[in-house]
């Protein structure tokens, strides 16, 4: 197969950035879709030119590093797959493809195809734990958690924290992400000792870093593919609302 | 060379505890005076740190993803042993340590492992205490499958991402501690020195990956998590990242490299599809559970799977091994699907593949059932191969996946070099010459939380050697060296790209020293890589300048060691003329094919000393002793 890459080229974050064309020759269908910008980049690379950087780093849908909005989709076509699990049987030959980066204020490209995602772990850092220091933790079975609860714990846990979400969102929208942090560890009895303050802490964060807010557009859900689902947003802003509610009242 | 191992005397299972009532203490109001280098963010790297954080050392934190959230360590799949007994089954601490000192072929140090199946039980209460969502019973109790290798079920799980769920626990402990003050954390950093200060590793020179430039990181104490060196062989089911540069700098410093020919292969990967392929995916060992391994009986049989009768079907691991069957340990099953295959009957494109079928797990159990414990595998599967697991079986083939061999350790996890440590993967100490299936989660996080914050402790309170400022003249030398290896990278200005270099020296290791090893092609071996490396050194592209993001640069630095390493990994496997476990040397087989260990020569650990750039290193012994368990021929039967 071949094809043509529109792909988005920036020096650094300085640089004001701009869509080149590049050809992708003799493509298989089997390849990833980062395979495919394997063989571009080598074949870029002999002629002396510049390799597209793009992250990346477990090429099978649970690092989260791999990012690319794919002819304007975060993650290319295909739902339930990350970048790195779009294989190129899911292209037509000859197409022209366009790939860009995740785009959100708080995502500032610093090369190519590559974006500075660390408001996710500031949040995370603000809140997004259970407080319990090693050797603390009595036997695991002392606590019994329902299996339902368990599982549901776990769908929002599977979060891969991509961004993509914030990139799919027109407002660049962190909810999602912050939304399944907050439900994994409400779901849980060992997460609700710091239940309110984790939601306050988590949104106060998220705000601090310039992600917008929620209009109901279910973007982010469409394209997770983590199959996280809003009703995590709708958890989150509900635990926020309890926490602010109850400081409000303690004075 | 000092390989003293400084076990604790008396009883094996009191080893542990007489060792951290000897262990001297550092007092609450000096540990924040102390600080401490942690090179990982992976299960090792980030338990490490965040133990250390919460225990009020100053701590910094490296790693080369944009996060520490991303190490390797979040794609492991099917989960993590503890000697619980929860279902029980049978199982006990003296269990879980007899099943991994046999799994590793009598090959792995006894008193470690015993520590490490004592401290596996705390692990769990540990993640669970987290908010890690594990499996669970309708009862809500922690639900537990069974693993390779075991005749119990001990193996904790969080469906098919228990290393992204283990590892987002003990990530969300190192952020609360970052958040705190008490972790520093850098991303998107590559250590590329060790520093050495009177005999002491002291220090790092890191480059930022975004700006490229080298800075140097002073410390009491430096801790190596920085994983497995599986990579070397190109195609693995390691991430792309994964390398072997931070435990190169050390050996190169003087940290002893332990039997770096322990590598192992896993048995059920998804097959190779072709030339660019730049990765090999695991398809979990839990699937052994529930999956039936076979291959026609007849060679060459082109018919589809569901053609073909059952009496034309060998189910082979039952057939050879009917205790264990589908369940015997990983480098038992991956020899028998290389022999299936060697015989003409194997499967799939260029006949390099077997079937794992789950159609009797499917009439069994139903499909829900089969598809919510392996759902998100099968769903990997399907993107891949665009083939459902439900309807037609599997098709798997041995890949590399993971190396017992790493940085020699004493019982302290404190490498040759006095000062530094290593955890995780990096080191070589619990698994012997073969891994069984979810220790690597348990070890990793073993040393991460339970042993190393300990013994790095009475490190300190007895170290001689202080922190030096980072002006000091060991850290300038070292970062010039840095400096001239980035330049002599950028310098060679060829023709090929890094990628053709890593790609020959994978075929190099897979075919001589890959599932079967023989002196010959060792030797072979041994005369291609210094070539490949000399090609390397003067014709390869690696684009662009030091002061950017540079990933080809990465890449390349990463490859030119491994290119080192390649070689140290053949020589080893050259010099162990017996096979146990992984290293499977063809001289050395019983009629059955199984290995022929040689316990009056090779009963013990090889530890390889750094010699200088142009004189060959020196393999030194540690001899292992058994006090607790018989060295006996291995047998699943
Ligand atoms: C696909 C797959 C599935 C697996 N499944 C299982 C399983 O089910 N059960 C099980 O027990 N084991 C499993 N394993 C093995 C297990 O995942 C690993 O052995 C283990 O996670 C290694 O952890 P670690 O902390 O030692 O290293 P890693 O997780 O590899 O972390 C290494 C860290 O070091 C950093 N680093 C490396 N070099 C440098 C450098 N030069 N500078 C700065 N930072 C550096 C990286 O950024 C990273 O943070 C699996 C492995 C694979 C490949
Ligand atoms: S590279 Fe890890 S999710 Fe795509």
């Amino acid at each position: 197969m071949n094809f043509i890459l529109r792909i988005w080229r920036q020096k650094n974050a300085a640089d004001e950035g701009r869509f080149i064309e590049v050809p992708a020759r003799d493509i298989t269908p089997e390849m990833s879709f980062l395979e495919m910008l394997d063989v571009v980049n080598d074949e870029v690379t002999k002629a002396g030119g510049d390799p597209v950087a793009f992250d990346h780093d477990c090429r099978e849908g649970v690092c989260g590093a791999c990012s690319l909005v794919i002819n304007g989709e975060p993650h290319g076509p295909n739902a339930k797959a990350t970048t790195c699990q779009t294989y190129m049987r899911s292209f037509r030959d000859g197409e022209t493809i366009t790939v860009e980066p995740f785009r959100a204020r708080a995502f500032p490209v610093l090369k190519d195809l590559v974006t500075d995602r660390s408001a996710f772990d500031r949040i995370i850092q603000a809140g997004g734990f259970v407080s319990v220091n090693t050797g603390q933790a009595p036997d695991a079975n002392t606590l019994p958690i329902g299996k339902d609860a368990a599982e549901k714990a776990f769908d929002s846990a599977a979060c891969i924290g991509c961004g993509a979400c914030v990139a799919a969102c027109k407002n660049s929208s962190a909810m999602l992400f912050v939304g399944a942090k907050i439900t994994h560890l409400g779901l849980l009895p060992q997460g609700q000792p710091e239940r309110d303050r984790r939601a306050l802490a988590m949104v106060a964060q998220m705000d601090a870093e310039k992600f917008g807010n929620c209009t109901n557009q279910y973007e982010c859900q469409a394209v997770c593919p983590k199959e996280i689902t809003v009703a995590n947003i709708a958890q989150m802003n509900r635990d926020y609302l309890v926490a602010s509610l109850k400081k409000l009242f303690a004075g | 060379m000092n390989l003293d191992s400084k076990i604790p005397g008396g009883p094996m299972a009191q080893k542990w505890d007489r060792r951290r009532a000897e262990i001297r203490l550092v007092n609450p109001a000096n540990k924040r005076k102390f600080e401490v280098i942690v090179v990982g963010s992976g299960l090792a790297g980030a338990s490490a740190a965040a133990t250390l954080g919460e225990l009020g050392y100053r701590v910094k934190c490296f790693c080369f993803q944009d996060s520490a959230r991303r190490a390797h360590s979040i794609a492991a799949q099917g989960g993590i042993n503890a000697a619980k007994n929860y279902p029980n089954d049978g199982d006990s601490v003296q269990r879980l340590f007899y099943d991994t000192i046999k799994g590793g072929d009598f090959r792995a140090r006894e008193a470690n492992v015993h520590r490490l199946a004592e401290v596996s039980v705390n692990i769990i209460d540990q993640c669970v205490a987290q908010g890690v969502p594990f499996g669970r019973e309708y009862g809500g109790l922690l639900a537990n499958r069974s693993f390779g290798g075991a005749q119990v079920s001990r193996t904790f799980y969080a469906r098919g991402a228990t290393g992204q769920q283990l590892l987002l626990g003990a990530y969300q402990a190192l952020s609360r501690q970052v958040g705190l003050g008490r972790v520093q954390m850098f991303a998107r950093t590559e250590m590329l020195e060790i520093v050495v200060v009177n005999g002491h590793a002291k220090g790092v020179v890191v480059r930022d990956l975004v700006t490229g430039k080298i800075t140097s990181h002073a410390a009491d104490a430096v801790v190596l998590g920085t994983g497995g060196y599986g990579n070397a062989f190109y195609l693995s089911t390691n991430a792309q990242g994964c390398n072997a540069t931070a435990v190169w700098r050390a050996w190169k410093k003087g940290a002893a490299f332990a039997n770096p020919c322990f590598t192992q292969i896993h048995p059920t990967c998804i097959p190779v599809s072709g030339e660019h392929q730049s990765k090999l995916t695991l398809m979990s060992e839990s699937l052994r559970n529930d999956g039936r391994c076979w291959a026609p009986k007849a060679k060459g049989d082109r018919r589809p799977p569901r053609e073909i009768p059952e009496a034309e079907r060998d189910y082979y691991l039952e057939r050879m091994y009917p205790s264990y069957g589908n369940l015997a340990p990983r480098d038992i099953a991956s020899r028998a699907a290389k022999r299936i295959c060697d015989e003409g009957r194997g499967v799939g494109p260029g006949g390099r593949g077997v079937y794992l079928d789950f159609s009797d797990a499917l009439a069994r159990l139903g499909e829900a059932t089969v598809r919510e414990r392996y759902g998100n595998l099968f769903d990997m599967y399907h993107e891949i191969t665009a083939e459902d697991a439900c309807e037609t079986p599997m098709r798997i083939y041995p890949a590399i996946h993971y190396v017992m061999g790493g940085l020699w350790v004493d019982y302290d996890l404190m490498s040759t070099l006095p000062g530094l440590f290593v955890i995780g993967e990096a080191n070589f100490s619990d698994h012997g010459a073969n891994r069984l299936g979810a220790s690597a989660l348990m070890q990793g996080l073993a040393d991460g939380y339970f042993i190393l914050p300990y013994t790095v402790g009475d490190y300190l309170a007895t170290a001689k050697v202080k922190r030096p400022s980072a002006d000091a003249a060991e850290f300038k030398q070292a970062e010039e060296e840095v400096h001239a290896r980035v330049k002599r990278l950028l310098g060679v200005n060829g023709k090929r790209t890094v990628s053709e270099f890593h790609r020959r020296l994978g075929k190099i290791l897979w075919e001589n020293c890959g599932m079967a090893r023989n002196a010959a092609g060792l030797r072979k071996a041994l005369q291609e890589i210094p070539a490949l490396r000399e090609e390397f050194w003067k014709d390869v592209k690696a684009p662009g300048k030091n002061e950017e993001l540079n990933q080809a640069l990465e890449c390349a630095g990463r490859v030119a060691d491994f290119l080192e390493l390649g070689e140290l990994i053949c020589r080893d496997a050259l010099a162990r003329d017996e096979s146990c476990g992984c290293h499977f040397r063809e001289e050395h087989q019983m009629e059955d094919g199984e290995c022929r260990r040689d316990d009056a020569n090779f009963a013990h650990v090889a530890a390889w000393e750094f010699q200088g750039e142009d004189r060959p290193p020196v393999r030194h012994a540690e001899p292992l002793v058994y006090e607790e368990t018989h060295l006996a021929t291995r047998s699943y039967k």
